[in-house]
């Protein structure tokens, strides 16, 4: 069972927006997710992110520091 | 035949726009439009010629020959209902002649009809009852020796309605309506002359037959031949009241026929702008679900979910509630409750309920069920075209040329709508299907798709490119189209001119030959009006959100958009759907898909509410499951939506909700949900209802009540009453009140009123000054967005891939019977069409694996497992398998994963891989013990 998709979901939206030079796709998915997402699993996003370290894509470690939470 | 019938003017409308002639009718002068009917244009005098096989509702027949009339300077007694008008003409509809002839028309036809007029149930309600007064043979007797059908079986296998071939007078018009109203052809005119008689099939009876019941043929019958049981039962209704079908997204009008409060039968209301007098087996039918001995009147409370439930007072309920949920806030913070909404109530039931989320709980953490169907089409059409709506009427389907229809099955589903399809269809429209399962519509009577694409499910994104290259490469853009109305158009068109979305690559993805993809592009491109029409095979998928804006590219790069007979229109499943998301359901919007984060809309809302607004978007239904088990959500209201058997991965979904501290559910019965509950508010049925309901084509329907509440308490009064008692001040003497506040804060519903929809009948949003009237067709000048927006839509494979673990790939649909979860039509007689949920297994498939037609298997993915019944079918691909969720026993969704739509978390109830064994080798789930404990 998987209880916290946060991660999994951030990596799903990026999927999306590989086509974009990087820049441009890290504001898409910090955007979507500003617009979307509950402050409780952007929390949990910045979490299993940190926890992931290094395994972590770097855009989505990119889209958690554009966040700033 | 219907008690309140509207004026029956023999003959259908000719086109609007004919140019018009003037003819006199028994010395009244008469104008109407070129062909019009001489039978119609003297009902509009109001003269009403005798007639049988005539009715407005189907094309002349011309056979009783009871409609004769005389026309001055003509040759013979031509009939009515078959000779245009022309200009000048003088006609007479009571001549000795035709009076005399009419007589003997009449005697023949009652020589071979019962005598029991006084004793037959429609008394009152007999066209032929009628006529032989009106012709002048009231007292006849008639003379019964010699042949006649007095003795013929009657067929009573149709649990709502009885066909007695002694009052059948063979005028066909049960045979015409199934025909070209309901599309369905199972009735014929079997023999000749004297010998003929109406024949369901091939001799069957109607139950066995290929009827679906929808009852077209017992409105179109004159005589007591085909009749309602539940007039036969109880005699005709003495009352009616308009109201809006409880069921699916085509939201059909009704007339409900009463006697006092009993509901005699449910006529299909010809002036309602969804259906224009048709309906379907649910709606017609299966209303009995709201008097049933399963319905809950009381509210009732419980401690824990093991203990037994207590019936309290309403005050003592909402009391209940309104502490619970505080304490929990105290303890746990402001965030960790909230609601969810139905799509089963009204609008302005919804409406409260969020607005008690939004300003009393003073959190966003409100969602709606249509999170699982369809809100990948509110983001992706708000992307594309700005409106998170379908952009055009039912009727717009009439001028269509090409029909595409992906990942819907209307025929089940959308029945009515349907019917307006294949109506089209027949008339030559071309039809293209895109779908893993082969739908009825692919072949039916009188109908073959042109091209039937049986792509893999989760591949739609790859189609919808492969088609859209097709037409960029092959030079089908509407290059004026897309130069005048839209942007983004030269990076996409690169995008998906590239090799890569070619059909011959999309062939391998799919499993669609590249020909067939290319020449279904083709068709659809160069129609003069091409029109998309599609359901959850879209939405409920990994990229649900990317394939509505892939849709939505291609009817921009063709130019079909904003006129009639175009456009991408979602079908949506539950009635109110469209509206349950117009009222502000979703954690980030506010009513009219307002985002929560825009000041100036919130300060609307928070001066007129007199409250704060919290500028940041709430929980959607998974993230309540996911912080539920975190512990971080312990408080939900849950408004009429079964969400234990309706969400994706049932033990999950069972085990979030069993942590809650409290679960409040308001519905019309105990169903799955309320198993896990601690509070269990009782709602009130369609009949009880007093509202309006949106359908798919952004309809507003007034929904009015025949009865009143059975539970004490209307649905909208109950979460007015829990804010109140949490000392945020919330209440409406009526529910206009509410949908006058709607209008107030929305600007596309700025427009509406119950007065104004009881003026209009309905109206379709945006409904505003501009649009007094509403709007039937959005887009016509410029998007709502401005420009439309091409949108660069990359194919990213599902996870949910078949392996050698679970080789085959399960999707799910809905059946014509059947309505959502089943919590209403398995307490009907529709069961008798389909009483319990089968996997279809394509027959390699199942030799493979020792399974034969009607066999237990067990049905198992990452998941959990399940057991259905197999049956052997070829409406799929191998490797593809398929079943319905109507029955929580079958619990279809105890093997769906958490894969969810990237954007809106809508679940990808469409692609599951599993594996198939013969033989039960179920366990004690959770599921299954609820599911027991409900029964
Ligand atoms: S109920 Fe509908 S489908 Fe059945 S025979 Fe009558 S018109 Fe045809
Ligand atoms: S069943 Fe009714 S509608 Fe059909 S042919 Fe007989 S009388 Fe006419
Ligand atoms: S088509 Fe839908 S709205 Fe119409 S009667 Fe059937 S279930 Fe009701
Ligand atoms: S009504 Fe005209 S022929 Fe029957």
């Amino acid at each position: 069972m998987i209880t916290a998709p946060a991660l999994r979901l951030a990596g799903d939206i990026l999927a999306q927006f590989r086509h974009l030079p990087d820049d441009q796709a890290v504001d898409t998915v910090a955007n979507h997710i500003r617009m979307f997402w509950d402050p409780r699993m952007r929390a949990q996003l910045l979490e299993l992110a940190t926890s992931a370290g290094a395994d972590c894509d770097p855009l989505v470690s990119r889209v958690v520091t554009s966040l700033g939470d | 035949m219907t008690l309140y019938a509207d004026h029956d003017l023999g003959t259908p409308a000719p086109a609007q726009d004919a140019p018009p002639l003037t003819l006199e009718i028994d010395g009244v002068s008469v104008t109407v439009p070129q062909g019009t009917s001489v039978m119609r244009a003297a009902a509009l005098a109001g003269i009403d010629v005798p007639k049988l096989c005539a009715t407005d509702s189907l094309d002349a027949f011309g056979s009783c020959r009871l409609c004769l009339v005389e026309v001055e300077g003509g040759r013979g007694t031509p009939a009515s209902c078959t000779t245009p008008c022309a200009d000048g003409m003088k006609v007479n509809t009571r001549t000795d002649k035709v009076d005399k002839l009419r007589q003997s028309v009449m005697e023949l036809y009652l020589s071979d009809h019962p005598t029991d007029c006084q004793t037959c149930s429609p008394t009152g309600g007999c066209e032929l009852q009628d006529l032989a007064t009106t012709v002048g043979l009231p007292d006849m007797r008639y003379g019964l020796e010699g042949i006649n059908h007095l003795n013929l079986p009657v067929d009573d296998s149709n649990p709502y309605f009885t066909f007695d071939p002694t009052s059948c007078i063979s005028c066909s018009r049960c045979v015409r309506a199934c025909g070209e109203i309901q599309g369905t052809f199972a009735l014929t005119i079997e023999g000749r002359g004297f010998d003929s008689k109406v024949s369901a099939s091939a001799g069957e009876t109607f139950l066995e037959s290929e009827c679906v019941s929808c009852g077209a043929c017992v409105a179109a019958c004159p005589t007591s031949a085909l009749q309602e049981n539940s007039v036969i039962e109880l005699g005709l209704p003495t009352r009616t009241v308009k109201t809006t079908c409880a069921y699916c997204g085509v939201g059909c009008s009704f007339n409900a026929e009463l006697q006092g409060d009993e509901l005699i039968r449910m006529v299909p209301d010809k002036t309602g702008g969804a259906n224009e007098g048709h309906a379907c087996v649910k709606g017609r039918f299966a209303y009995g679900y709201a008097s049933h001995e399963d319905r809950q009147l009381n509210p009732m409370i419980r401690e824990r979910i093991t203990d037994d439930w207590q019936v309290v007072d309403w005050d003592t309920a909402i009391n209940y509630v309104a502490q619970k949920m505080k304490t929990i806030q105290t303890e746990h913070g402001v965030g960790a409750i909230g609601g969810i909404t139905s799509s089963r109530t009204t609008n302005e039931e919804v409406y409260v309920v969020q607005k008690m989320v939004r300003a009393a709980f003073g959190n966003n953490n409100v969602d709606t069920c249509a999170r699982v169907c369809h809100s990948p089409t509110g983001y992706g059409l708000k992307q594309t075209f700005g409106e998170s709506a379908g952009t055009q009427d039912f009727r717009s389907v009439a001028k269509a040329d090409a029909i595409v229809v992906i990942g819907a099955n209307p025929t089940d589903g959308h029945p009515v709508f349907a019917s307006r399809m294949k109506r089209r269809l027949r008339e030559g429209a071309q039809l293209v299907v895109i779908d893993p399962r082969r739908i009825d519509l692919v072949r039916s009577p009188h109908i073959e798709a042109a091209y039937h694409l049986p792509l893999a499910p989760g591949t739609n994104v790859a189609m919808v490119n492969a088609l859209a290259h097709v037409v960029v490469t092959e030079g089908l853009v509407d290059r004026a189209f897309v130069d005048a109305r839209c942007e983004d158009f030269d990076g996409w068109a690169e995008f998906i001119s590239s090799p890569e979305h070619s059909p011959e690559v999309a062939q391998e993805v799919t499993g669609v030959p590249a020909e067939d993809i290319r020449a279904a592009a083709r068709l659809y491109a160069t129609a003069e009006n091409g029109a998309i029409y599609y359901g959850l095979g879209v939405t409920e998928h990994s990229q649900g959100s990317t394939m509505v804006m892939g849709m939505a590219n291609l009817a921009m790069a063709t130019g079909n958009i904003g006129r009639e007979g175009v456009g991408v229109n979602p079908l949506r499943g539950q009635n109110n759907v469209q509206g349950s998301c117009d009222m502000g359901s979703f954690p980030h919007e506010l009513p009219g898909y307002r985002h929560v984060s825009d000041d100036a809309v919130r300060e609307v809302f928070e001066k007129l509410w007199g409250t704060r607004i919290t500028p940041t978007p709430g929980l959607r239904i998974p993230n309540m499951f996911d912080s539920a088990l975190d512990g971080s959500f312990r408080g939900l209201y849950v408004q009429g939506e079964d969400i234990a058997q309706s969400d994706p991965n049932t033990s999950h979904v069972y085990a979030s909700l069993k942590s809650l501290d409290l679960l409040v559910v308001q519905d019309l019965f105990l169903n799955e949900t309320a198993q896990l509950a601690h509070v269990f508010l009782p709602g009130t049925s369609f009949l009880e209802k007093d509202g309006t309901f949106t359908n798919a084509e952004r309809r507003i329907n007034r929904v009015r009540p025949v009865m009143a509440p059975a539970t004490g308490k209307h649905e909208w009064q109950i979460p007015c009453d829990i804010a109140q008692a949490m000392g945020y001040d919330m209440s409406y003497d009526d529910p206009s009140q509410i949908m006058d506040e709607i209008a107030t804060l929305t600007p596309t519903f700025k427009g509406v009123s119950f007065a104004r929809l009881d003026a209009l009948g309905s109206v379709q949003w945006p409904c505003n000054d501009e649009a007094p009237e509403g709007t039937p067709t959005m887009h016509v000048e410029d998007f709502t967005r401005g420009k439309g927006r091409f949108m660069v839509t990359t194919f990213v494979p599902t996870t949910e891939r078949a392996t050698r673990k679970f080789p085959l790939i399960l999707t799910t649909g809905r059946i014509l019977s059947q309505y959502n979860v089943g919590a209403q039509t398995r307490r009907t007689p529709n069961v008798m069409w389909h009483a319990e949920d089968i996997l279809e297994i394509h027959a390699s498939d199942a030799e493979m694996r020792g399974i034969h037609d009607g066999d237990e298997v067990t049905i198992t993915s990452r998941t959990g497992e399940t057991v259905l019944r197999a049956v052997i079918s070829d409406r799929m691909p191998p490797g593809v398998v398929y079943t319905t969720f109507h029955y929580p026993l079958s619990g279809a969704n105890v093997v769906t994963t958490d894969n969810s739509d990237w954007a809106t978390n809508c679940p990808e109830y469409k692609v599951t891989a599993v594996q198939v064994t013969v033989g039960t080798g179920l366990h004690d789930t959770d599921v299954e013990l609820a599911a027991r404990a409900a029964r």
